[in-house]
């Protein structure tokens, strides 16, 4: 899609991407990131405001996936990953020694590449992060709170007639807006996605796509992705990434109509990636 | 008029017959497995059928009584002798079900600890010693469970006020649980690793702890595969032979009691065939008989173990 | 507002107690599998180092030339002069019963060593010498410390005025402990202090070749057939089926088929190692036949194109190109097979291989028995002495196990992929 294109869907789109400027909630103060010798984020700096969507982008191994991940510290389960520099959630670093990754993932969940539900029933599924929780004291308590994740998820209508039946069985849309219902089940401030839509087809696209715009209202999302027209039709803020450094972040308007670099002109011109 | 050299496409080479010599040799070669199968099921059934005439085929198999005689006169009193499986059975099943006892815990915590939780170098130490486990000949485990499982048993017994026989079924049975860890941790391995990372990342990303996301996720995905593992070493366990013959006794008890003794179909096969005896009486060809139902027994696990396995793969792939 | 990281509820504590718990639950069961391992491994080898060495009793002997013909040195009574010998060191001895018990301080080998050293050496005729001899396996065990002092006279093999002969020869010298070379050179024994594993252990070589000779070139070619021939049709898989469960039938069943077809239907000679070869060679078969099919599985298919592309048969392709490249594999496969055949007992014990061999076999034809057999019949035996002659045959029979898994190790090391 040309440039043009994306302009002119920004443009359109215009009012509701003008949102006020608030008080980070994701703050990364030059942060570093390596893999054994490797180095994959180089000094990088970024705030995160809340209840918004940022995107992330950038060319294939720019290190927008590995910085999403230490956002909620998937990467700790690389054995050869290390961090360095101070990544702060609502002003506490979450590196620091007393955070433990439990309570940091249920406060920031994450929505993967490819749709992975749990070999498991629909209703389990969802109910799973309830319980590992304990957030749900009664049955019926568990029952609705799985049916208004299912419905925030925009999946109910389709699934409420099958709940115990597997997980698995559904399309890939499905499957990755259950995802999506596991993870806001739990309640997070904070959803990272990467690349949420990558493995589906341009109808189940477009149905995320509304479905991460509806939960700007209730969440900070941090999404991933390769495209640059969903980056401009879902984000309010974008950052380019290119290789290991933070190249340029702000409005997605600001960055796609008028981009400070010039790497970051070529990438969304179709020159690079 | 030009001269084309045409191209052969006839094969001009000294002629074929090695080559299929060859296949027919390969062809033959992969037939000596169905062969042995065919010999196996055919000379048992062929002896079995024999035993069957003498001592009725209900008799063998509901019997309550295992007392294999060989008249010396005809007109003895129990000339002919028992010949109920049903104590052997009950028997070769208590031994192996404390050998499962032992070893399913014991496996699958190895396994998930090595798979789930253990660096690269601590695996690449402990794989090798259970491997090493698994490579020592059973006559060894009989030995030793003979020699300080069962004496120990019987000491801690006693010293408690229990009796206990001095070739326990529990000595059998922990030695052979021992020799059946190796198996099952393997196998359980092999459907752990065989669960994608994604599974195990989703439940991460929701903030489960790792034993959760082990429990509750990587478990249940991976349970066909250890439930096949867990049949095929039942059926290892049924089949074991030096461990029972050495560290188990001869009296053919029926009792749940693992502090008794009892005997297995194994260990009968190996005392009605070894020392004297006349090939056609009742008691060698009873051998035969234990044989085709042991025979049956292990054959129907590992068929179930792999329609488990199959299928779960199936799954994955 | 921010400590919804680090705040540890109740709740979350419980959780991350159950984590620690959880792991320490898989060490646990690690520690107890390899502890086992290491206690009877341990416990075993304790036991069997004692069989290394045997206690030796040197007497001087008068070689009466009255009692030895020059003409018939072979034939004539050595035991008497050594009894003679051993009540003229022991004057004190007079009662019948003590002196029984006297003459039973060396072991009944005593006069073929001393006949052999005559016969070698007829000058000695006439002279006194002095020559060390095999003690019994009751004077071993005292002096391994294999029989407690505290227990009850009348139960011990050796009584008080044993002991005091002992403590007298060990006392002028006369009494040592050398290490016992018969073990290894020498076949079996109702002897506890004469049995070796040299028979057990030629039945055992004897069996692995038949086994080897049998089961590598049937289970290579089979495993060729499976994985380059075979049309992917249900009589594939039928085969392949039956290989699967074939793996998992219980050894004691092919030593039935043996019994009924190998020594019953054909007449081979029982107890040899040619049958136990042939029943070891159908247990291993799966094991190399699914070896095997994974190491030509892991040869690229580009090495059978390139030789199909240069215009060779489907035979020359895998003979020349593909089977040498997974040779090893196959190799190592046989190994592991081998290794598991020669720890195999139960099948040998259907078609006769638990006889007592004294002599060492010189052919497959012979009866012989196997080394874990040989571990099982010392295992049965009453003596003292034989347990740590089991348990020493158990040693040696662990390292032939380890060498093999060794070999077989280091073989899949070195060519490990290098296509």
């Amino acid at each position: 899609m040309s440039f043009q294109l994306i302009e002119r869907q920004i443009l359109t789109a215009g009012k509701k991407h003008d949102v006020p400027e608030q008080d980070p909630v994701i703050s990364t103060p030059n942060v570093d990131v390596y893999y054994a010798d490797k180095q994959a984020l180089d000094n990088i700096t970024l705030d995160i405001p809340a209840n918004a969507v940022m995107s992330l982008i950038g060319p294939s191994g720019c290190g927008k996936t590995t910085f999403l991940r230490c956002l909620n510290r998937m990467n700790d389960l690389i054995d050869i990953c290390r961090v360095e520099g101070d990544i702060k959630i609502d002003g506490q670093d979450i590196y620091a020694p007393e955070v433990n990754t439990v309570s940091l993932r249920a406060h920031v969940g994450i929505v993967f590449q490819r749709p992975n539900p749990f070999p498991k029933s629909i209703f389990e599924n969802v109910a799973y992060g309830l319980r590992i929780h304990g957030l749900t004291s009664s049955k019926s308590e568990l029952a609705d709170r799985v049916e208004e994740s299912l419905r925030r998820a925009g999946l109910w209508e389709e699934v409420n007639d099958r709940l115990d039946e597997p997980g698995t069985g559904l399309s890939g849309g499905q499957q990755q807006r259950l995802c999506i219902a596991r993870t806001i089940a739990v309640e997070p401030k904070i959803i990272l996605m990467d690349e949420p839509c990558s493995a589906l087809d341009p109808i189940a696209t477009a149905r995320i796509e509304e479905l991460i715009d509806e939960m700007r209202a209730n969440f900070t999302i941090i999404i991933v992705t390769h495209s640059m027209q969903q980056a401009a039709r879902v984000s309010q803020h974008t950052a380019f990434f290119h290789m290991g450094k933070l190249v340029e972040h702000g409005q997605t308007k600001q960055i796609f109509t008028s981009p400070q670099d010039e790497r970051t002109e070529s990438y969304i011109t179709g020159r690079i990636g | 008029m030009s001269h084309v050299t045409k191209i052969n496409l006839t094969d001009t080479r000294p002629s074929h017959w090695p080559e299929r010599l060859i296949k027919a040799l390969l062809l033959a070669s992969s037939l000596v497995a169905v062969l042995v199968t065919v010999g196996i099921v055919f000379s048992l059934l062929f002896e079995a059928v024999r035993f069957f005439k003498i001592i009725p085929i209900q008799a063998f198999l509901f019997g309550l009584e295992w007392n294999p005689q060989t008249a010396i006169r005809a007109d003895q009193i129990g000339a002919k002798g028992e010949f109920g499986a049903v104590p052997l059975i009950t028997g070769t099943l208590l031994i192996s079900t404390i050998a499962m006892f032992v070893a399913t815990p014991l496996g699958l915590a190895s396994s998930i600890y090595l798979a789930e939780y253990a660096g690269p170098r601590t695996r690449a130490i402990v794989k090798p010693l259970l491997e090493l486990l698994a490579g020592i000949p059973t006559v060894v485990y009989g030995f030793f469970a003979a020699l300080m499982i069962a004496p120990l048993i019987r000491l801690t017994g006693t010293s408690l006020g229990l009796e206990v026989a001095s070739e326990s079924a529990l000595a059998a049975g922990l030695a052979m649980g021992v020799m059946i860890v190796p198996l099952i941790s393997s196998l359980s391995d092999d459907a752990i690793n065989a669960v994608p990372q994604s599974l195990r990342d989703a439940s991460y990303g929701l903030g489960a702890t790792q034993a959760e996301t082990i429990k509750k996720v990587v478990l249940p995905a991976a349970l066909p595969g250890i439930a096949g593992g867990l049949l095929l070493a039942t059926s290892t366990a049924i089949g074991e032979t030096m461990i029972v013959v050495m560290a188990a006794g001869l009296a053919a008890n029926i009792t749940a009691n693992p502090l008794e003794a009892v005997t297995t179909i194994t260990v009968q096969i190996v005392t009605l065939l070894t020392g004297d005896q006349e090939f056609d009486s009742a008691k060698t060809l009873s051998a035969f008989a234990l044989g085709l139902l042991l025979f049956t027994l292990t054959l129907l696990l590992n068929i179930a173990a792999q329609k488990i396995v199959n299928h779960y793969r199936e799954r994955y792939d | 507002m921010t400590d919804h990281f680090t705040k540890m509820t109740p709740e979350l504590k419980r959780r991350l107690r159950n984590e620690q718990w959880f792991q320490w639950m898989g060490r646990g069961a690690i520690f107890v599998a390899i502890a086992f391992l290491l206690v009877m491994v341990s416990t075993i080898a304790s036991m069997g180092v004692g069989a290394l060495r045997q206690t030796h009793i040197e007497l001087s002997v008068f070689l009466d030339p009255q009692k030895l013909d020059a003409t018939r040195l072979h034939d004539a009574d050595y035991g008497r002069l050594i009894k003679k010998a051993l009540r003229s060191r022991f004057a004190n001895v007079t009662k019948r019963r003590d002196k029984r018990k006297l003459y039973n301080l060396v072991s009944s080998q005593a006069e073929y060593t001393l006949r052999d050293l005559v016969v070698r050496s007829p000058s000695l005729r006439g002279q006194t010498i002095n020559i060390w001899f095999t003690a019994s396996d009751d004077v071993d065990m005292l002096i391994k410390g294999n029989i407690a002092s505290s227990t009850d006279e009348t139960q011990r093999r050796i009584d008080h005025r044993e002991a005091s002969w002992i403590n007298d020869l060990i006392s002028k010298g006369q009494l040592e402990s050398r290490f016992n070379s018969r073990f290894f050179w020498s076949g079996d024994s109702r002897e506890p202090e004469l049995a070796g594993i040299l028979s057990a252990f030629v039945g055992s070589l004897f069996s692995l070749l038949v086994c080897f000779g049998l089961s590598f070139p049937l289970g290579i070619f089979a495993a060729i057939y499976l994985e380059e021939f075979a049309p992917k049709n249900r009589w594939s898989a039928f085969i392949e089926v039956n290989i699967n469960n074939l793996a998992a039938v219980p050894s004691i069943v092919f030593g039935l088929l043996g019994l009924a077809v190998f020594l019953n239907a054909f007449g081979l000679p029982r107890s040899s190692p040619l049958v136990g070869g042939m029943v070891l060679a159908l247990m291993t078969l799966p094991t190399i036949i699914i070896a095997s099919r994974a190491a030509l599985r892991a040869v690229p298919p580009s090495i059978r194109e390139a030789a199909l592309g240069i215009g060779a048969s489907p035979i020359q392709t895998v003979f020349h190109h593909v089977a040498p490249l997974a040779l090893p594999g196959m190799l190592t496969g046989a190994i592991v097979g081998m290794a598991r055949a020669l720890g195999e007992t139960a099948p040998l014990l259907m078609i006769g291989m638990v006889a007592f061999v004294a002599d060492v076999p010189n052919s497959i034809f012979e009866p012989a028995t196997a080394l874990p057999v040989q571990i099982f019949l010392w295992a049965d035996s009453p003596e003292r002495a034989f347990l740590e002659k089991t348990s020493a045959a158990i040693i040696v029979l662990l390292c032939f196990l380890i060498v093999m898994n060794l070999a077989a190790i280091l073989l899949r090391r070195k060519f490990e992929q290098r296509y």
